[in-house]
């Protein structure tokens, strides 16, 4: 089906299913339960997790497959947003326009860095992104927002004032990012019992060019091409003593998460017209190193779980606050109440971040491969013996 | 010329803390091969250690004041250090004063077992990893010492001043007839820098603790093989590198107010630097340091920025991908370090 083997074909009809019904999914409890606080299941954040599962996914691209590890990616996602703000500017609300120019801009940034960083490998490639990305962050922060030439609006972020020519936009035509004059954030409300399930059109929109970004990294994943990248992981010097140049091809991988990156910097604008170079600073691009890997770099899934992972915990968990802490441990005799809200405290709320920090280091020591390792372990748990031997008769070791 | 000369000297301080950095970074990197993404959290706690220690010297319980009254008519209630009550006032208020300084003191057994307790806890287990395991796992370390720090400090900058006798300005030119007053502190910094940096070398190159080291960064397995435990002596580097970079940061809080990301954005900063003095050349880490620093000073004058506007935001980032370019290497990097 759609050209994939029969393994990638159930993992793709599954991603499309949970794309499809993720309003249901993630809104589990009744709205006005005690546990309504973790339903994921509303626009903004639901938007954010494909929107992040995109960059996540062509950062996987690069990493996943080829090992380098570029810790400036979010200067992509930054050009893209102010790429698509200008559309809206100049131009129209219209999302497409808006994108593709965004993905261009992207590209080309991509090309003009992949080249020059990718002259070099290792340690050296990464501080050289990271260099990269923080001169993009410095020159959108304040370089390219002198009065002259006004091209990123500084600190405030690029946004669109009345005052813009917006040359095709028209009476009739919603005041905000539409696609063809239905708006992007027009979310359909359904009631269900208890429960109430959005449906917006932003998060569709995004969803689906997800699915596509998903699909085509599952292609190039199997293709010749992505075979080639692996093997530049796997020895890069044997590539070059059989006289294969490897610089096209990493630089092509540069470029195509690049082109992702820019994507997702294209829906986030789309879903909110405002751009800003905090989106360029190198936490950011550490965001996304932090995805990849807590979800599983090299693997497919990974990147979408890590994203989802971390933009719920960033959304949901740093909700908690003591009282909802309180509320949790109310059954508890009132002295260890107080001790069970003492330990949590640190973790949640304004600390998620040291959650975050925790979770990921225990996952680079105990679980290089990420959620989707884990999974797979725990899987092979419950398989039982026979079938691991039986794996591991079929297992073949590569030549060192 | 007066200008000229202050902006050297604006150079030379920012470059001490760049170089004081890069200097322990390359420490890790050339006796571990490890890239530590932790130590810009090293310089932060530091500059943490100063705070604390500061606060330690606050600690105080209230008295009466019969000198004083307060607008009700009773007698004030102060707030009086305990150091003041042991030493008197005089010795007391003294060593509150001068927290900062004696921080330092208070700092290098701390960074020591940090940097120790690192090595032998974590870092210790990734040395048969990628390089990139090594990136990711510090940098995710980096980030739980960071937000220990939150935990604990808040989010806020914490003022730490310098002693009143630090403080002021001095007229540096007054010898040659010129007019360049410069903060005193910063002065000291630099010197303090210089200080470190000469012990670090002269520890390396003048004793046989140093010379083993040396001689295991050279290479490592052919010292293992003579029968030195050379692991044990990179583990006490490490420590070392976590001083420099603690005392580093101890030194700079009156400069910079610390705050729990301070470490970060002096981090990545600090890995241009080495990357440009070279990987593993401790010189090329000094050096580069001032270089870069002094670069940076330079281009932040009123003539550089009217000339390229924002080029003083840039002029780094920009030197460190020439000299990518032109000199792979670095300024001084060795041939095989990092080329696999």
């Amino acid at each position: 089906m759609f050209g994939l083997n029969k393994k990638d074909g159930t993992l793709f009809l599954i991603v499309i299913a949970m794309t499809l019904l993720a309003p249901f999914i993630f809104n589990p409890f009744p709205t006005d339960s005690a546990m309504a606080q973790f339903n994921a299941g509303y626009p903004d954040l639901l938007q954010r997790f494909v929107i992040f599962g995109i960059f996540a996914i062509g950062f996987n691209i690069l990493f996943g497959l080829t090992g380098y590890l570029s810790f400036g990616h979010a200067a992509f996602l930054g050009v893209g947003s102010y790429a698509a703000v200008w559309i809206f500017k100049l131009f129209t609300y219209n999302v497409v326009p808006a994108i593709i120019f965004a993905v261009i801009v992207a590209a080309i940034f991509s090309v003009l860095i992949g080249f020059i960083s990718l002259r070099r490998s290792g340690i050296y490639f990464s501080i050289l992104t990271l260099a990269f990305a923080q001169m993009s962050f410095a020159l959108a922060y304040s370089v390219l927002s002198n009065p002259r030439f006004n091209l990123t609006n500084g600190e405030t972020g690029l946004q669109v004032y009345d005052a813009d020519p917006q040359m095709f936009h028209h009476e009739g035509l919603p005041g905000m990012p539409h696609l063809f004059g239905l708006p992007m954030r027009a979310t359909h409300e359904m009631t269900l019992g208890g429960w109430a399930f959005n449906f917006n059109v932003g998060y569709y929109f995004s969803g689906l060019f997800m699915l596509l970004a998903f699909y085509l990294a599952i292609r190039i994943f199997r293709s010749p091409f992505g075979m080639m990248l692996r093997a530049i992981k796997s020895n890069n010097t044997r590539m070059t003593y059989t006289g294969l140049n490897a610089k096209p091809y990493t630089l092509a991988a540069f470029v195509v998460s690049g082109m992702y990156a820019g994507l997702a910097g294209g829906l986030l604008a789309a879903m909110d017209p405002l751009a800003g170079a905090e989106r360029m600073f190198w936490t950011a691009s550490g965001e996304v190193v932090l995805m990849t890997i807590l979800g599983g770099a090299g693997t497919l899934i990974g990147p979408v779980l890590g994203a989802g992972l971390i933009k719920y915990m960033e959304n949901i968990v740093s909700k908690i606050n003591d009282n909802v802490l309180h509320q949790w441990f109310s059954f508890m005799p009132d002295g260890l109440e107080d001790v069970m809200v003492t330990l949590i405290h640190p973790f949640v709320g304004k600390g998620w971040n040291l959650t975050l920090g925790m979770i990921f280091v225990l996952v680079v020591i105990f679980l290089p491969g990420g959620l989707v390792e884990g999974g797979q372990r725990i899987a092979r748990l419950f398989r039982g013996k026979k079938a691991r031997e039986a794996e591991k008769s079929t297992q073949s070791n590569p030549a060192e | 010329m007066d200008s000229f000369i202050l902006q050297i000297l604006n150079g030379l301080d920012k470059g001490s803390a760049y170089a004081l950095i890069a200097l322990g970074l390359t420490l890790i990197f050339g006796t571990l091969g490890v890239v530590n993404f932790a130590h810009g959290a090293l310089f932060m706690i530091g500059a943490f250690c100063a705070v604390t220690l500061q606060r330690l010297l606050s600690i105080s319980h209230t008295v009466i004041d019969e000198t004083q009254k307060d607008f009700l008519g009773n007698p004030l209630k102060v707030e009086q250090p305990y150091v003041i009550d042991w030493f008197g006032p005089e010795i007391g208020n003294g060593l509150i004063e001068w927290s900062v300084p004696l921080a330092v003191i208070f700092a290098i057994p701390v960074m020591v077992g940090v940097g120790y307790a690192m090595e032998r806890g974590l870092i210790k287990h990734f040395y048969n990893r990628p390089h990139a395991d090594q990136i990711l796992v510090t940098f995710g370390l980096a980030i739980v010492l960071q937000e220990i720090i939150k935990y604990f400090f808040g989010a806020n900058p914490i003022p730490t001043p310098a002693p009143d006798a630090l403080n002021g300005v001095v007229n540096f030119g007054a010898a040659l007839g010129l007019e360049v007053t410069y903060p005193l502190w910063r002065i000291v910094y630099f010197c303090f820098a210089a200080v470190i940096i000469g012990a670090i070398f002269a520890f390396l190159q003048f004793t046989t603790f140093g010379m083993v080291v040396r001689a295991g960064m050279a290479d490592r397995e052919t010292v293992g093989l003579l029968g030195i435990n050379i692991d044990r002596r990179f583990t006490i580097m490490f420590g070392i590198a976590a001083a420099v970079a603690g005392l580093a940061g101890v030194m700079y809080t009156p400069i910079n107010s610390p705050n729990y990301h301070m470490g970060m954005d002096f981090l990545v900063l600090s890995f241009v630097v080495v990357v440009v003095g070279g990987m593993g050349s401790l010189p090329g880490a000094v050096l580069a340091g001032f270089m870069l620093g002094i670069l940076e000073s330079f281009a932040s004058t009123t003539w550089a920025t009217t000339t390229i506007p924002g080029i003083n935001q840039v002029i780094i980032y920009l030197v460190a991908i020439i000299v990518l370019l032109t000199r792979p290497r670095g300024l001084m990097g060795r041939k095989g370090v990092m080329e696999d």
